[in-house]
């Protein structure tokens, strides 16, 4: 009877909600009129055109959607879409010029406390903010394009930004040219997968106080200071790929401040320093591949356990850099080096010689960074091997005991 | 000048040396890559072995070369030649030599590994540039070195002095200097000090393939312009270049103006 | 024909040849005499363009022949030492001389006298020093050239050999060539050649015909005569 009851109502309001036409020549012909025309619940159908509007308000629960890209021309005045209301629903928008402002942070969409939205293939040029959520949870954000020309820090902003948002789902979305591509504080259960952001002019993800997240399969390229992901417990970062975020700031992934998180399956390609760790405790990186990077890994103090196994390094100027004092009870066991140069008489796969990953010459280039010319110089060598024998700098126990001898297989 | 070279080139192509030079490369090469299966690791290997190896035998060749010719430059030296046609043309041939054992040597393996079905192509060629310079630039010199000095054990020594301080002894000199003078800006001087050896310059040539991720990372805005940029590489090629030009202009003059 | 005009020369403070003028007006051989480092070798050497004069000039058919290599075109020249490239054969070394002389020239009579046949596919690191030195006459004498200059021709032949340098010497000068060199061996320098020339520390002591010498020095043999002029030096 219940259930009858339910399927009644949404058919009483199905059979309610009504599909409002907009275009140029139509009765509506303009977006915000159809927004104010429409009952809660009605469709906007909105044809190609431009649409010169923007400050428009959501207050009830409607689903605009575009065909072939209606154009939704900002002008440069301020915000262009604000939702403040649940269930809503906007797809196949192309919305551009949106305002700039150093008081105000104008998006191009945003909800504020608004719940069970999606936004999907919406396009998104020349922006400040992209898409802004603001206390807003429980929404999908899916294959959306945001393209942003940022120039400045200052002046721009970012690509999908949400705060105080829980249980979001962000996927299939590409990101490029903002300030940070995605941006998470105090974002909680949520899961980000799929998405490529790249070029974006600080970082390609940034998330800080946000909980029980995972980020998968994700692609971050050439951001002008990578991944930063900050003062979050329980997280998942997996089967993503870091590449060549290159500059004297710029991480792969930047680890502060986290506390038990999985980190698994990564690429890590081509970064000035692939995995930065500052202050994180119980993380586990198992299976990912460290490759070409300046620096591998590069731990600064006060981690512990820190543990990584099965990890592919391979060609790296330094597999690890180690500043801080203590090893603690970080470890490196039973990976692959591609350094490593010891033998395996027993045949059973490991090394029988410890694998020391800490070279002192990195320790020279950290005191005097000029000195970076001189690597690979027969000279150093020398003196990396005679540290090797009889280690005096290094921290003696940074082994690896059980090293592979081949590569882990993807 | 050319039937010189011709002719050097074909008695080095002929001698024992030339052949165990080919064949310790295909031996190391082959090694390398059966034993690792990763053509990239080999390449970081190979450039270790390469920039002291080949400056020490371009030099032990191109000395040697000298000295057991030097009748025989006698006996070129009566006939109807340009004396430059002689010295060049003899360089060449020893430095040609060198650089096809070398090419040989490590492109066999390479290309029976199938080294050229994967990226480190450039990382490869990078390497085998750097290997033909080191030959061109240590023949050079140690040539030079032995048309000043009629005594053989004093031109080799000196020769080998020379290697030695460009491979080990420079780089250490430098390295204790940045260290010294920490406090005070060395971008521009550890630059030119790389630049004012050519041992260093090969290296660099590598490094801008192997390890640009790390060099990017040093904050200073000289280093980022000269290797963010083509800059470097034309800058590391041009000076490997005059490494080149500028002892094999002193060959041609010295030898027009030395006695026999 | 070949006229040293004043030839000076020094390495450092060793004064090698001083002021040293000597014309050779007529075809014919003509030995160089004197004991070591009395500067034979280097006059022919500044003849040769490998040894740059300190002062004075060398006019060869009418012309200075300093800091010029066209000239050798004309002339054969045998370098004191006989020391070739190992890895290559006799005969090797034959076509590439030959190819840089870019002139007729015919190696077979030599081959022969000397009985180099059987090495002519040997390589040059295997052979004796008196094949060597075989290989390194038949290289002068190949070309054929108005000019000859020969550093110690005799040095490491055996006596059947040394006949056939008398004999081969005799032939070229009878087809009217110049032959100038420089020998050790006395009396192998008494039976070939027509004027001698003696140099001793850099200054011409004497230079005439054999039988000259033997009459002013009142000797019979060259090696006495030498002998008579080094005496006389320092007397």
């Amino acid at each position: 009877m219940r259930l009858f009851f339910v399927i009644l109502c949404v058919f009483f309001q199905q059979s309610y909600a009504q599909t409002l036409q907009v275009c140029k020549g139509c009765t509506l012909s303009s977006i915000a009129e159809a927004i104010q025309k429409a009952k809660p619940g009605d469709t906007l159908r909105i044809e190609p055109g431009v649409y010169k509007e923007n400050s428009l308000i959501i207050d009830k629960k409607l689903t605009l959607i575009g065909r072939d890209y209606p154009v939704i021309d900002g002008e440069f005045k301020g915000e262009v879409i604000t939702v403040q209301a649940d269930s809503v629903t906007l797809d196949g928008l192309f919305i551009k010029n949106v305002g700039t402002s150093y008081t105000a942070d104008f998006a191009a969409i945003r909800f504020r406390r608004s719940r069970f939205f999606i936004v999907q293939n919406v396009r998104l040029e020349t922006l400040f903010f992209g898409i802004y959520l603001e206390k807003s949870s429980d929404g999908i954000l899916r294959n959306n394009r945001i393209e942003g020309e940022a120039k400045a820090e200052y002046n721009s902003g970012n690509g999908i930004h949400a705060w105080e948002s829980d249980r979001l789902q962000v996927y299939g979305n590409e990101i490029t040219g903002t300030r940070d591509g995605i941006y998470f504080e105090f974002v909680d259960d949520s899961r980000v997968w799929d998405n490529r952001s790249w070029k974006n002019l600080r970082y390609g993800l940034h998330f800080m106080f946000s909980n029980h997240d995972s980020y998968t399969h994700n692609r971050f390229e050439n951001n002008g200071a990578g991944v930063a992901v900050m003062f979050s417990k329980n997280i998942e970062i997996r089967e993503n790929l870091f590449k060549e975020n290159w500059g004297p700031a710029a991480y792969g992934l930047l680890l502060k401040e986290i506390n038990d998180a999985e980190i698994h399956q990564n690429r890590f390609i081509g970064n000035t320093t692939g995995l930065h760790i500052e202050g994180c405790n119980r993380i586990q990186y198992t299976q990912n591949l460290f490759e070409s990077n300046g620096w591998a890994v590069k731990m600064m103090g006060a981690s512990f356990t820190n543990v990584f196994t099965r990890n592919n390094f391979i060609a790296n100027t330094f597999d690890i850099s180690f500043s801080g004092g203590r090893i603690n009870d970080n470890t490196f066991n039973s990976n692959y080096w591609s350094e490593y140069t010891g033998y395996d008489l027993d045949r059973d796969g490991v090394g029988d010689v410890p694998f020391r990953p800490v070279k002192l010459f990195s320790y020279i280039v950290n005191k005097t960074p000029e000195s970076i010319m001189l690597m690979r110089s027969f000279f150093v060598d020398l003196v990396n091997f005679s540290e090797k024998v009889s280690p005096v700098f290094t921290p003696d126990n940074l082994v690896d005991e059980t090293p592979n001898m081949t590569k882990f297989k993807p | 000048m050319l039937k010189v070279l011709k002719y050097t080139l074909y008695d080095l192509l002929r001698s024992g040396w030339s052949w165990i030079y080919f064949g310790f490369y295909l031996l190391l090469t082959f090694s390398l890559l059966f034993l690792n299966n990763d053509v990239s690791k080999s390449v970081i290997t190979l450039m270790n072995v390469l920039v002291v190896l080949t400056s020490l035998i371009a030099v032990v060749f191109g000395s040697m070369y000298y000295y057991n010719s030097r009748e025989f430059i006698e006996l070129l030296l009566g006939q109807p030649l340009k004396r430059s046609s002689i010295f060049i043309g003899q360089y060449l041939g020893v430095s040609l030599s060198l650089s096809l054992s070398l090419l040989l040597g490590l492109g066999i393996p390479f290309a029976f590994y199938g080294g050229f079905n994967t990226e480190v192509i450039p990382d490869f060629s990078m390497l085998l540039l750097a290997g033909v310079f080191q030959n061109f630039i240590f023949t050079a010199l140690a040539y030079n070195l032995s048309l000043y000095h009629e005594n053989r054990i004093k031109g080799f020594s000196y020769a080998i002095l020379m290697w030695l301080f460009l491979t080990v002894l420079y780089d250490g000199l430098f390295l204790i200097l940045l260290m010294n003078y920490s406090a005070y800006p060395l971008e521009k001087f550890s630059l030119v000090a790389t630049l004012l050896n050519p041992v260093d310059l090969s290296r660099i040539l590598i490094m801008l393939q192997l390890d640009i991720s790390a060099l990017m990372g040093y904050t200073g805005a000289v280093f980022k312009q000269f290797f963010g940029t083509g800059l470097g590489l034309f800058t590391v090629a041009a000076i490997l270049l005059l490494w080149i030009i500028v002892p094999v202009w002193n060959l041609y003059r010295k030898g027009n103006n030395k006695d026999f | 024909m070949i006229s040293f005009q004043n030839i000076s020369k020094s390495f450092g403070k060793l004064q090698v040849l001083q002021r040293v003028n000597l014309n050779i007006e007529t075809p014919g051989i003509y030995a160089i005499l004197g004991p070591n480092g009395s500067g034979k070798t280097t006059l022919i050497k500044s003849f040769m363009g490998m040894v740059h004069p300190d002062a004075g000039d060398i006019i060869w058919q009418g012309k200075s022949v300093l800091k010029h290599w066209q000239y050798r075109e004309n002339i054969s020249y045998l370098p004191q030492i006989a020391n070739f490239p190992k890895n290559v054969s006799v005969g090797e070394l034959i076509q590439f001389i030959k190819n840089l002389r870019q002139k007729p020239s015919d190696e077979t009579p030599f081959v022969s006298q000397f009985q180099l046949a059987p090495f002519l596919h040997k390589k040059l690191g295997n052979l004796s020093g008196g094949t060597k030195q075989k290989v390194n006459l038949l290289l002068a004498f190949m070309t054929d050239n108005p000019v000859v200059v020969l550093d110690e021709p005799t040095s490491g032949l055996d006596p059947a050999a040394m006949q056939v340098l008398k004999h081969i010497l005799k032939s070229e000068k009878e087809k009217g060539k110049t032959i100038l060199m420089t020998s050790h061996v006395m009396d192998f320098v008494e039976e070939i050649s027509d004027e001698v020339v003696y140099l001793l520390e850099g200054k011409i002591h004497f230079c005439g015909t054999v039988d000259a010498l033997k009459n002013q020095t009142q000797t019979q043999t060259i090696e006495m005569a030498i002998a008579q002029l080094i005496i006389k030096e320092h007397a």
